[in-house]
């Protein structure tokens, strides 16, 4: 046994070493945006020609820009909501009701994490041309639920399990309908999940290029503008700076979303015990 | 008491559940609860696939789609050499890509697992934060490393290491791997840590007890056990990357253009819907099999490891 232990202590210091190198790499691109972002030439190259705001100042002076900003915040807002509520209803189904089929259906609804989104929004493509939708920001906002509920279902269960059930039932006991059970009862202690689930949601709305894509008419998201763009070399660093407040966006939102997650998490195991 | 039970089925006083009427029943609450979400996956997910299954059966006179059943697109799809050439190469991307990311995540989720001690939450917030960037942002990032007058050229010059900007580095398949081994990387982390979360510590201390070094009991025990975390990892990355259509159309160039990018212009320019969904149902198809393929021998594997 001690000789093992001498040993751990060696292998864990390489396996150190690559943890952090790792963290190097993942965090690799994501470091260069900021950073060629005040760079003043337009190309991307070290060492910086100088540093300078002025691609942050040109953002707000570009229409299309601040079009697709708002066109992006529709989208990501309408899509949360909706996949939120979805993910609700199916997430309190699956942890909480044994049903026939409840695994079909719930590899069913977490299905498009693990299919080619090209696929995905073709597939879609298809069917709204064919029922005569006309391709515009709904279309989007309804391939974005698709994609979005997976997230939200795994945000929302991991919320909703661990939840003592003893509670809903002396609830039950005590008189309260099964909607004011949940109303009064569950709510409460899964809104921290619920708004994780939004902020996670809004998040991948935010950042999806492909269903966008796909599903647009003529309005653009951000990251189709983006896309638009890429094409001329002059206007990357006006993307990069967009895309460094986008970072720090989702960032912001993504820690405030995992900050609820883990407090839910919490809060819903940490009660259990007391009434089990 | 009873009346007032409504919301869960009624227990009797020794504890065992009477059969509740339909309407209250278990089974019908949660089909009624999970209703909305489960329609909403069926018109737009299934529906969907289905109406491109059909699709690949069919043929398109300009505007027009003729519905009369036809093999023809899948002959195209698997004898027309670009379309072939374009399936290889994203099936090898894809299994390679699969194949890198598992292999470096692994080390990764086994030390957050074993050596992360109270950490490990924070260190998976960390490991996730570079994804929720925008894919295209970050995507869009490697071309500037890679690039002619990228950082890597900038940088191996400014050290001396080579004298003029390599070309090698961009435009080409192994660009294409390397962007989305990156892409997909904490896809792979999540699921083997998940796994080698559950394996039993103690099932470890006996082997050790019983005389196996470090690296035996690992191989014996951790790896075998970790193996439904293994075959998640490469499922969730194989498949979706098989499909990537952003990655190879900005840092592929002319060599490392991939199916999807053929999938899309039949749906644009190309205008032929049922081409493009019989190249959609063969990708899915071929890359399954590869996929169960891969499930087959991590499963053989773990079982000789044991």
């Amino acid at each position: 046994m001690t000789t093992l232990r001498r040993l751990l202590p060696s292998g864990n210091s390489w396996l150190t070493a690559y943890a952090f190198l790792y963290i190097g790499f993942l965090y690799l691109p994501v470091v260069f945006l900021p950073i060629f972002s005040i760079n003043t030439s337009a190309s991307p190259k070290f060492p910086l020609a100088g540093t300078t705001l002025q691609w942050y100042r040109d953002l707000p002076k570009t229409p299309a820009l601040i079009d697709a900003a708002w066109n992006s915040l529709i989208v990501g807002v309408s899509a949360a909501v909706l996949s939120t509520t979805l993910g609700i209803l199916a997430a309190r189904a699956i942890t909480r009701y044994r049903f026939p089929g409840r695994r079909p259906i719930h590899g069913l609804i977490m299905a498009p994490l693990v299919l080619p989104e090209v696929i995905v929004a073709i597939s879609m493509l298809l069917v709204m041309l064919q029922l005569g939708l006309s391709l515009s920001l709904f279309t989007v906002v309804l391939g974005h639920v698709l994609i979005c509920i997976p997230y939200s279902m795994s945000v929302l269960t991991s919320g909703f399990e661990g939840f003592d059930r003893s509670l809903e039932e002396a609830s039950a006991d005590l008189g309260e309908t099964a909607f004011g059970t949940f109303r009064r009862v569950t709510l409460p202690m899964v809104t921290p999940a619920i708004i994780s689930s939004l902020l996670v949601s809004f998040t991948i709305s935010l950042d999806d290029f492909i269903i966008a894509f796909f599903l647009t008419g003529t309005e653009a998201t951000l990251p189709i503008y983006i896309w638009g763009q890429l094409r001329f070399a002059a206007k990357l660093p006006g993307v990069l700076a967009l895309g460094t407040l986008l970072l720090i966006g989702s960032f912001v939102l993504l820690s405030i979303a995992e900050i609820l997650r883990r407090r839910a998490a919490r809060r819903t195991q940490s009660e259990g015990p007391l009434h089990a | 008491m009873t009346a007032a039970a409504e919301g869960s089925p009624p227990l009797t006083a020794d504890g065992i559940r009477r059969r509740p009427p339909l309407l209250q029943s278990e089974s019908f609450q949660g089909l009624a609860l999970i209703s909305p979400t489960l329609l909403y996956a069926l018109i737009l997910l299934l529906l969907p696939i289905l109406v491109v299954f059909a699709h690949s059966f069919w043929t398109q006179n300009y505007l027009t789609i003729d519905h009369t059943f036809t093999l023809q697109n899948y002959r195209t799809a698997l004898t027309e050499p670009i379309y072939l050439d374009l399936l290889w190469r994203s099936l090898f991307v894809s299994l390679l890509v699969s194949l890198f990311t598992v292999v470096l995540a692994y080390p990764i989720a086994y030390f957050i697992s074993f050596h992360g001690g109270s950490h490990k939450g924070l260190w998976l917030f960390l490991i996730t934060i570079p994804f929720w960037t925008s894919y295209l942002l970050r995507v869009m990032s490697w071309k500037v490393i890679l690039g002619y007058n990228g950082v890597l050229n900038s940088g191996l010059m400014g050290l001396g290491l080579i004298s003029e900007p390599s070309t090698a580095l961009l435009y080409n398949t192994s660009a294409v791997i390397i962007t989305l081994t990156h892409a997909w990387a904490a896809f792979a982390i999540l699921p083997i840590f998940v796994s080698l979360e559950k394996v039993d510590r103690t099932l470890i201390e006996a082997a050790k007890d019983l005389g196996d070094g470090p690296l035996r009991s690992f191989l014996r025990v951790t790896l075998p056990l970790s193996a439904p975390g293994v075959i998640s990892a490469l499922l969730i990355v194989m498949i979706p990357t098989v499909g990537d259509y952003v990655t190879p159309k900005l840092v592929g160039g002319k060599d490392g253009v991939m199916i999807a990018n053929a999938i899309q212009a039949q749906f644009g320019k190309a205008s032929n819907w049922p081409l493009g969904a019989a190249l959609s149902v063969t990708t899915m198809v071929v890359v399954s099999l590869m996929a169960g393929g891969a499930v087959f021998l991590i499963r053989a594997a773990a079982r000789l490891a044991r």
